[in-house]
């Protein structure tokens, strides 16, 4: 079985991300990149189900920048087996990767895509469901558990009122939620093997895919700072304030 | 609250940037390292240590280690990070491939260190000792016992320890009694009592391999007579396997100041089984192998210490409200201003950040030239970088401990009386920290080092590796509008450090006494002249990449005003030094010694 994880550059979690002081964005320049975490978690769960015996080969994918090598480097010291960058200075949108996707997949054939649910840089939470359908296959987004056996995927989702199982045909699209597993840490040898397997690169156009953005960005701006808090004298004046300053009731 | 980060970019900037990694990469050993790699390599590291060291090093404190009969129990959690820690590769990090090691630069392996011993000093003594034992062993022993204990040892499944200190003898090594008496079969019997063990017993590895000093029947009496033995914990069986226990028990262990998780360790050792290490009675040349390579790593320790303390200090100053800026109120909406803004607590702050970037720069350049030292192809490449890291080993190892804890310290001050208190762990770091300075030879030893083993053979030849670079710098400098005043400061400390030089090569010749009373402030002034030089070199590299926009701008600029900071605040000590220097013996010997 063979297992395909897009892996995502954003910046690293432990940093405050920044406006640009023109307004036009988030500052990346400089700032520390990472891998996005959701999909270090799918990259750690197609190396368990490679480890299990289950799948065969891992291939991990990342559309972007040049130093989205440095990325899928990390997915191959985590296990990935091999990768492939589709490289694009263009802030490309969730379809156009989606749709990046769908020609991988016609190229790779695998049985079954393991994406993370989102990217913490613009926590859009869309790749996935358009992949499945613009391929339509099934899908199992936001899982804490997958269980694949005889051509199906038992996919447990973390859902608003508690947990939900779902059997997935394979081919299918699992995205991970945060309990699915706790990722290793790259291991010494296996971050200098990862030097040594292959990373090809291509370029949309090679797909076919047009990565022109659809959306326009008006403008980014930080949230206002919130105001300091103050404390209420009694339950009285607490709703006397809710209704004739907040007017919430 | 300790609180850590590692410090990534300052790494890749003292790597890559004001050092040159070339001098690496250009070697055959390393011909598939690059920066790429090196960072790579940092970055999981950095992991590593910050979320699994870090979360372990106030609880260890607390908890300590047990020893109940004969076994040391390590604290909760240790036993598990050992063995992640193990399994990641990173005990093979700078090991040599031959023996199953990933065979990477020691360069990048002090900076692994750097970040052990941030997140956790104790955790850090294990695989510490092990890589002290393994430099002796590689060294020194037979192409037998390097291949029955090395790959074992590499792998941390073995763990190691270095057996000096007898109660009655730690510095003067000369006293010591632990006898060893020749068997038929070529092996070794001792007897006799070692204290202040670090990692002599422990629940962490499934052996341990002790390198023991002793003495053989026939030895000459003093340091000359001292031989160096490998007593495993557990015999090996024929396979290799560990087998019948040895006769070394650990009959107690310290409750000390700090490094409580670490295991100091009274062994006794009875009719244990060993191994010569090298020629009889030389042990003290394979010991000087083993005890280099700690001194740099003790150096290290002190160097993590200040990092993590200026972090936790950092963090604090921001957060904490107390007093309203002298210029008037910066942040009116709250109840008061964040100490941060105050010029004292900046002071602190200052002082914290300069100790440890300057000792990062610094330990990166030693390092470096240690693997060249080790790599290089040419003899005399070989032996300019020997004798540069001669010189700088008691520097690193003394300036850095000594640094190290002035930044605990002042992490303690930033934090106010709540630093004196155990809730926010940085008192942790004043205890922990203390040690440095005392063993691998306490840093008044590291200061006698340097005035009497490494200035005077061949007429000062171990000095060119710092002075010559320093001269030139400052010649091609002088009229360098990006530096400014900084070079005439330079030049100020310089020529203070070469007329104490000469003074203590002068009268130390006459009145060994006089080089003993100038040794410490000596060490310190060829420190600072030192960390002068590279922060100078680190205004030249960072000037004019601080006029390109972006996040690294805020980089580079934090740079050059840390750079003033250093030669407005810390440089003029050079002054100061100088002159006790200057003033000799006299007064520090004048009383009797029944007049104390
Ligand atoms: C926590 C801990 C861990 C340790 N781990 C190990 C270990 O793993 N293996 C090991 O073998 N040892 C270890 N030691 C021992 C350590 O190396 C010694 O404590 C250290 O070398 C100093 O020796 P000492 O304590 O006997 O002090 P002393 O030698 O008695 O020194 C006392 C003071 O006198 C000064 N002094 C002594 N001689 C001279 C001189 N000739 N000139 C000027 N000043 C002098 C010293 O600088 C010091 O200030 C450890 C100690 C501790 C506390
Ligand atoms: C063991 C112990 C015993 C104590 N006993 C008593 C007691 O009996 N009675 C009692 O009332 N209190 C007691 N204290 C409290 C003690 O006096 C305070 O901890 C001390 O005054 C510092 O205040 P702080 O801890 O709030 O530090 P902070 O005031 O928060 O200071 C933190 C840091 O900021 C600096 N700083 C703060 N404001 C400024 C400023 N305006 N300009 C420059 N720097 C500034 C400080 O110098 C310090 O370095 C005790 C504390 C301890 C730890």
């Amino acid at each position: 079985m063979k297992v395909l994880v897009p892996v995502k550059r954003v910046i690293d979690f432990n940093i405050k991300p920044r406006v640009k002081a023109d307004g036009t964005g988030v500052e990346t320049a400089g700032v520390k990149m990472s891998m996005n975490p959701f999909d270090e978690i799918a990259v750690e769960e197609a190396v368990r189900l490679k480890e299990k015996g289950i799948a065969t080969e891992v291939v991990a994918v990342s559309v972007g920048v040049q130093q989205a090598q440095d990325t899928l480097r990390t997915a191959m010291a985590m296990g990935a087996d091999r990768a492939i960058l589709v490289l694009t200075d263009v802030a490309v949108e969730p379809l156009a990767v989606a749709k990046i996707l769908k020609a991988l997949v016609a190229k790779e054939n695998p049985d079954l895509m393991l994406l993370g649910k989102q990217a913490i840089d613009d926590d859009m939470n869309a790749t996935g469901q358009m992949l499945a359908g613009l391929l339509g296959w099934g899908q199992g987004t936001f899982a804490s558990k997958i269980e694949i056996a005889d051509g199906k995927a038992t996919v447990t989702r973390e859902i608003d009122g508690g947990l939900e199982t779902l059997t997935l045909a394979l081919p299918a699209i699992v995205t991970a939620d945060l309990r699915l597993n706790e990722p290793r840490y790259a291991s010494l040898p296996n971050i200098m093997k990862a030097r040594k397997k292959p990373l090809e690169t291509i370029a949309p156009a090679d797909l076919g895919v047009d990565v022109t953005p659809r959306l326009t960005i008006v403008s980014v701006a930080e949230p206002p700072a919130r105001q300091q808090g103050i404390k209420v004298e009694s339950a009285a004046d607490l709703v006397a304030r809710l209704r004739n300053e907040a007017k919430v009731i | 609250m300790q609180t850590y980060t590692p410090p990534l970019r300052d790494m890749k900037f003292v790597l890559t940037e004001l050092h040159d990694f070339s001098r690496l990469t250009t070697l055959d050993a390393f011909s598939e390292v690059d920066a790429d790699l090196a960072e790579t390599v940092l970055e999981e590291g950095g992991k590593f240590t910050s979320e699994v060291l870090l979360p372990l090093n106030v609880p260890g404190d607390r908890e300590g280690c047990r020893l109940e009969n004969g076994v040391v129990t390590t604290p909760k959690g240790f036993r598990d990070a050992y063995r992640q820690f193990c399994e990641g590769g990173w005990s093979a990090l700078s090991a040599p491939p031959e023996f199953g090691g990933q065979g990477l630069p020691e360069t990048i392996g002090m900076m692994l260190s750097e970040m052990i011993c941030a997140t956790n000093l104790s955790f850090g003594l294990y695989p510490g000792l092990t890589g002290g034992a393994m430099v002796a062993l590689r060294k020194y022993g037979s192409d037998e016992l390097k291949a029955l204990y090395l790959p074992k040892m590499i792998s941390g499944e073995w763990s190691g320890s270095m057996c000096l200190t007898e109660a009655h003898c730690g510095t003067d090594l000369g006293l010591l009694r632990t006898k060893a008496v020749p068997q038929e079969d070529g092996t070794y019997r001792l007897s006799g009592a070692k204290i202040f063990i670090s990692a002599g017993e422990h629940d962490l590895s499934e052996n341990i391999i002790h390198l023991v000093l002793a003495r053989l029947p026939d030895a000459p009496a003093g340091i000359k007579g001292i031989s160096l033995f490998l007593v495993p914990k557990f015999l090996l069986r024929a396979d290799g396997t560990p087998g019948e226990r040895n006769g070394v028990l650990c009959t107690g262990i310290e409750h000390k100041m700090g490094i409580k998780a670490s295991a100091t360790c009274q062994l006794a050792f009875d009719d244990a089984k060993g191994w010569l290490v090298g020629a009889p009675h030389k042990g003290m040349q394979a010991m000087f192998a083993m005890m280099n390579a700690e001194r740099l790593g003790v150096g290290i320790q002190g160097l993590g210490i200040a990092e993590v303390s200026y972090q936790s200090a950092v963090a604090y100053a921001k957060e904490r409200l107390q007093g309203r800026s002298l210029a008037g109120a910066k942040y009116p909406a709250l109840p008061a201003d964040p100490i941060v803004v105050h010029p004292d607590v900046r002071r602190m702050l200052m002082t914290m950040r300069v100790n440890a970037e300057g000792c990062r720069a610094l330990g990166a350049w030693v390092a470096m030239t240690l693997d060249v030292a080790e790599h290089a192809a040419d003899e005399r490449q070989r032996r300019d970088a020997e004798d540069f890291v001669a010189l700088m080993t008691p520097v690193v190892k003394a300036l850095f401990t000594d640094l190290g804890f002035e930044s605990a310290n002042l992490a303690v001050q930033t934090y106010g009386g709540h630093g004196y208190i155990a809730d926010h762990g940085v008192e942790q770091f004043v205890r922990d920290s203390r040690i440095a300075m005392i063993y691998e030879g306490t840093n008044g030893i590291q200061a006698l080092d340097l005035v009497g083993r490494k200035l005077p053979p061949h007429m000062g030849r171990n000095l060119r590796g710092l002075f010559h670079p320093i001269a030139a710098f400052i010649a091609e400098n002088k009229e360098n509008p990006l530096l400014g005043e900084m070079v005439t400061g330079l030049e100020r400390a310089f020529g203070a450090l070469q007329l104490a030089t000469g003074q203590i090569a002068e009268r130390g010749m006459k009145d060994p006494e006089e080089a003993g009373a100038a040794a410490t402030d000596y060490l310190r002034l060829i420190g600072l002249v030192s960390l002068a030089y590279l922060w100078a070199r680190t205004v030249a590299v960072a000037v004019p990449k601080s006029f390109a926009a972006g996040p690294d701008q805020a980089f580079y600029g934090a740079k050059i005003a840390s750079a003033r900071f250093f030669y407005d605040r810390v440089l003029p000590e050079s002054a100061s030094l100088y002159l006790k220097i200057k003033a000799g013996k006299a007064s520090m010997m004048a009383l009797a010694d029944d007049a104390f």
